[in-house]
């Protein structure tokens, strides 16, 4: 593909720079890489007009300078049609094909829409399921549930290569964006809603992870791991949790959710079932009103047909809506 | 905090509110408490000093009746640029303090600021230089200019005027004051909740205020010079002759009039959260962050081009003035600034594309993000062109014309990457993105805003500035841009993100002090510059010049330098589009005698009470000091009234006084033709 060699031209010269790795020119991950090469592309085509403008700006300054008394000096040369349709027309062609790219890349990496392949010419096999993480930003830290291993940590995230990821993703206080440059672009956590991200890793490796959002003091620390494995490597590691992991009940939880700078990697081995859906709808401890529970409540009594909302648990239905967000979220998208 | 100090008698709450000895930071024993000092030492001694210096020199009266009381729009802008100039020297030093911070703090180094000040600094840094820099800027060259280029004597409202600059006075006075009683802020230049609703003290409230008493001067601004275009233009002066910078202040107090209330009512939801515990921005209770950061940037965005659309029009006031030929293209730049302002209202959702929209609705933001490329690039053509067949003067103008075209193109581009949706989702909140705005906003606005002053100043003042130092600056702001910023956009391809006052990375620190030497040559940017400003007022003799001293095509160049109160002794009849040029072909001659009296508006104290006024009002409503707040608005009320009922608000300049003026002001050589 040409964008590869485009991109193998960019980061040659960049990478004598200092050692540093451009990540979101070379990612890892298939969803950042399209993301990647949209970038490359768009920038390629406005270069068409940009280099030549930047150009024409020296040359014409320099050649009309007024010491040039050879330059044709025209005082009253103030209107031309046809050029003005042309400095109309020519920044029109160039954003109706940035435009096109992004309209159909919005679309096609839309995180709410599930892969359809993993790597080029890699298509998600008909009945793959994908790995299930549930993400919650607290403050400063990460947790992640994996529901089909019954486990849970905090600041590391493992995947195994090659298979699609399906993150849902809250926050429990602040609004955050998990973002992994090497796997894909960043979406916001926010409290009581929740986003989801569709996303592939394709090369084993540790990569970093981060907050983008600033979120207070402890923002700056608010660092995990994300790791790609090859399968055999993923089902030791969720071994190694199982092992050496504690239990995540509520308690556990409203201890783990005060404020915490710089907090270590922890794993839990077991964690209670529907403590996700609790944090994104805001009844973690007993006796909390559901904000599902409390929007059906303003919006009056429930008309027939319809189940009553959940007060503390069972709200499980909600979270298995997959894209829809519960709560007022609806609002979000 | 009060609540810390529960011995307090009830009358100290009552008096203070919940300031106590604690909520001074240079009385604490730490660095911070030390650097606070300091701090405020240094500018006690300066303060002191210019006081000083004011009352051995019996100053006040003349800086009441001239300068403080005055409705003249000409003195008004030039208190404008000088609030823009102070406040720059604010929030370079805040910009000085997080590149410091930056290169240092790596690794178990965790550099001289903690992260609750270092916090501090981004916000106030990004609030100051917008609302208290780029704002006071672009409203002082409106202030000065349009009136002047429309053949105007004053602005529709002249008191109105007066009260609009102190109210931004005030605003930046609160910001100060922040340093040294009480904190700032944390939450970012936009204040996002949660942080600004989690945030306990006053930081969050001088913030709220600060910016509440300086929006509510600017749309009172904007809605003065709507008024003064509209209805105010000379005769014959039709809008399609009207020059491009009025068109550009015309388009930009339109945004200002259309987007500031949303400021308004934004904030002061929060400041309801904030004080009476409602839930318009919380996460429960059926309140949502999302609709404060829609709400912001539905004014936010509209403000980015406030900002730059006047600067649109310095440059097109510059570019034909130093080529000797009209602008390129008239009716493209005019319909351009008009698609631009209807657009700016379109985009804002391009500030928070990865917060989950659907690919529907991220998709139409981008497209329209986009779409303002176009006009925009008509502009770059259009000034490109009127340099083709030319003759083009490089001095210190338009070598920043020159410096803006080259720096704020590269700045377009990026901008265009970061309204691509999916390169968003990668780009977003990282270095790239901070990269982006600091090329627009200094390679357009601040080279535009030099270039400006540069251009305009012998017009306000009577003589030249310097060159040398003039491009001195030029060099040192171009260079230290590029070097302070080239690293951040290459930090923002490895995913670095923005505010962050640590890191764990030491392949990073060489780009954070190549950036930080950046920003010490930009500080000698500034710092030539305020010796341009000094060697030219030192030299004023030497530098001294008439009327039109670049040969300039609009009405401003016709009146003297400095023009007299009244402007124009005649209002000229408009028939092109550079009048000033048109007049000057024609062979007009300056008419000597036949002069009439001409009615001028009368200074008043009213703006300058009610500013104080508002000034208390705010402090008190941050300190919980609720007799102040409500005696001090009760104030406002009362001078407002009182001043309904002043009746002498005018007065009139006779005949024989502008004869006197029209014979002795600096005009020479006002009728030499266009240069060759």
């Amino acid at each position: 593909m040409t964008v590869k060699r485009l991109r193998g031209l960019l980061l040659s010269p960049l990478a004598l720079l200092g050692g540093c790795h451009l990540v979101l020119l070379d990612p890892s991950g298939d969803v950042a890489r399209q993301q990647s090469d949209i970038m490359i592309v768009t920038t390629i085509i406005m270069a068409l007009i940009i280099v030549p403008v930047l150009i024409a700006i020296g040359v014409i300054a320099w050649r009309y300078r007024a010491s040039n008394k050879q330059a044709h000096y025209d005082a009253e040369w103030d209107h031309s049609p046809q050029l003005e349709l042309v400095v109309w027309a020519a920044p029109l062609l160039i954003i109706i094909a940035v435009g096109a790219i992004s309209w159909i890349g919005t679309h096609q990496l839309d995180p709410y829409r599930p892969l359809d392949r993993v790597a080029p010419g890699k298509p998600v096999a008909a009945g793959t399921k994908p790995l299930e993480v549930d993400v919650v930003s607290l403050r400063w830290k990460w947790l992640f549930f994996y529901p089909q291993y019954g486990i849970a940590t905090v600041n590391q995230l493992a995947a195994p290569v090659d298979v699609p990821i399906r993150f849902k993703m809250t926050s429990d206080t602040m609004m955050d964006a998990f973002s992994v440059p090497a796997l894909a672009g960043m979406v916001y956590t926010m409290p009581g809603m929740q986003t989801v991200l569709h996303a592939v890793i394709n090369k084993p490796g540790q990569y970093r992870g981060f907050s983008a959002n600033y979120s207070g003091a402890g923002f700056t620390d608010m660092r995990f791991d994300f790791e790609g494995m090859n399968t055999h490597d993923f089902d030791a590691w969720v071994a190694k949790v199982r092992a050496e992991g504690g239990e995540l009940d509520t308690k556990a939880y409203d201890q783990l959710r005060q404020p915490e700078r710089d907090a270590p990697v922890h794993y839990y081995a077991r964690f209670e079932p529907d403590l996700y859906t609790r944090i994104l709808d805001r009844c973690i401890d007993p006796g909390e009103l559901c904000m599902s529970r409390m929007m059906s409540t303003d919006a009056g009594p429930p008309m027939q047909g319809m189940h009553e909302p959940p007060v503390h648990a069972g709200a499980a239905s909600l979270v298995d809506a997959g894209k829809t967000v519960p709560a007022q979220a609806a609002a979000a998208h | 905090m009060s609540e810390a100090m529960p011995h307090r008698a009830p009358v100290w709450d009552f008096l203070f509110g919940r300031l106590t000895l604690d909520s001074l930071p240079f009385l604490k024993p730490d660095l911070e408490g030390r650097i606070v000092l300091a701090t405020l030492v240094v500018v006690a001694l300066g303060g002191l000093a210019i006081l000083g210096y004011i009352t051995k020199k019996r100053l006040w009266g003349y800086l009441w009746h001239e300068w403080f009381t005055t409705v003249d729009h000409k003195k008004l802008g030039i208190m404008y640029m000088i609030l823009g100039t102070v406040m720059l020297l604010r929030g370079f030093s805040d910009a000085i303090m997080m590149r410091a911070q930056q290169a240092y703090a790596f690794g178990p180094q965790m550099g001289y600021l903690p992260p609750e000040h270092y916090d501090q600094i981004f916000t106030a840094h990004g609030a100051i230089m917008i609302f208290f820099v780029a704002m006071a800027y672009i409203v002082g060259l409106m202030n000065y200019v349009m009136p002047l280029q429309i053949g105007a004597r004053d602005v529709a409202f002249p008191f109105l005027n007066n009260l609009s600059f102190w109210f931004t006075f005030w605003g930046a006075i609160l910001f100060m004051v922040s340093l040294f009683v009480g904190d700032f802020s944390t939450a970012g230049w936009l204040g996002y909740p949660p942080v600004s609703e989690l945030q306990q003290g006053p930081g969050v409230d001088y913030y709220i205020w600060g910016l509440q008493l300086s929006g509510v001067g600017t749309l009172l601004t904007g809605v003065n010079f709507v008024t003064t275009i509209l209805k105010m233009r000379a005769p014959g002066m039709t809008m399609m002759k009207m020059p491009v910078f009025s068109w550009t202040a015309l388009c930009t107090s339109g945004l200002i009039i259309a987007t500031f209330p949303v400021l308004t009512a934004t904030l002061l939801l929060l400041s309801l959260d904030r004080y009476l515990g409602t839930h318009f921005f919380t996460t429960g209770f059926g309140g949502n962050v999302m609709m404060y950061i829609n709400l912001i940037w539905v004014w936010g965005h509209p403000e980015v081009y406030i900002l730059i659309l006047p600067i649109f029009g310095v440059y097109s006031e510059i570019v034909p003035t130093f080529s000797g030929k009209p602008l390129f293209g008239y009716s493209s730049m005019v319909y351009a600034t008009v698609a631009i302002m209807i657009l700016s209202y379109l985009v804002w959702l391009h500030h928070f594309f990865t917060m989950g929209s659907g690919a529907d609705v991220n998709s139409f933001f981008s497209l329209t993000t986009m779409m303002i490329s176009i006009p925009t690039g008509v502009k770059i053509f259009n000034w490109l062109f009127t340099m083709y067949r030319g003759r083009v003067h490089f001095t210190v103008p338009m070598l920043w014309t020159m410096g803006f075209l080259f720096t704020f193109t590269i700045g377009g581009m990026t901008g265009v990457m970061l309204s691509v949706a999916p390169a968003d989702f990668l780009l977003h909140n990282s270095l790239f993105l901070i990269a982006h705005f600091h090329n627009v906003i200094i390679g357009g606005v601040v080279f535009g805003v030099f270039a400006a002053i540069n251009y305009w100043f012998p017009k306000a003042f009577g003589f030249k500035l310097d060159e040398f130092w003039g491009k001195a600056s030029f060099w040192f702001w171009l260079v230290g841009f590029w070097v302070a910023f080239t690293p951040l956009y290459i930090m923002g391809f490895m995913g670095v993100t923005r505010r962050l006052s640590h890191f764990d990375n030491p392949a990073l620190q060489p780009y954070f002090i190549v950036a930080a030497f950046g920003a010490l040559l930009i500080a000698l940017g500034i710092l030539a510059f305020i010796i341009q400003i000094y060697v030219s007022v030192v030299r004023r003799k030497a530098y001294a010049v008439g009327g039109d001293p670049w040969h300039g095509r609009t009405l401003e160049w016709s009146t003297s330098s400095p023009p007299p109160d009244y402007n124009f002794a005649f209002i000229p009849n408009i028939h092109a589009r550079d009048a000033w040029t048109d007049m000057k072909k024609h062979g007009y001659r300056r008419p000597l005698e036949g002069f009439n009296t001409i009615h001028m508006p009368k200074n008043t104290a009213a703006g300058a009470v009610i500013g104080v006024l508002s000034f208390l009002c705010c402090f008190g409503l941050v300190w919980y000091i609720w007799w102040l707040a409500v005696a001090s608005f009760v104030g406002i009320i009362v001078a407002t009234i009182a001043h309904t009922f002043n009746y002498h608000r005018d007065f009139h300049i006779h005949a024989e006084e502008v004869r006197e003026f029209e014979h002795t002001g600096n005009w020479q050589a006002e009728t030499q033709g266009a240069h060759a």
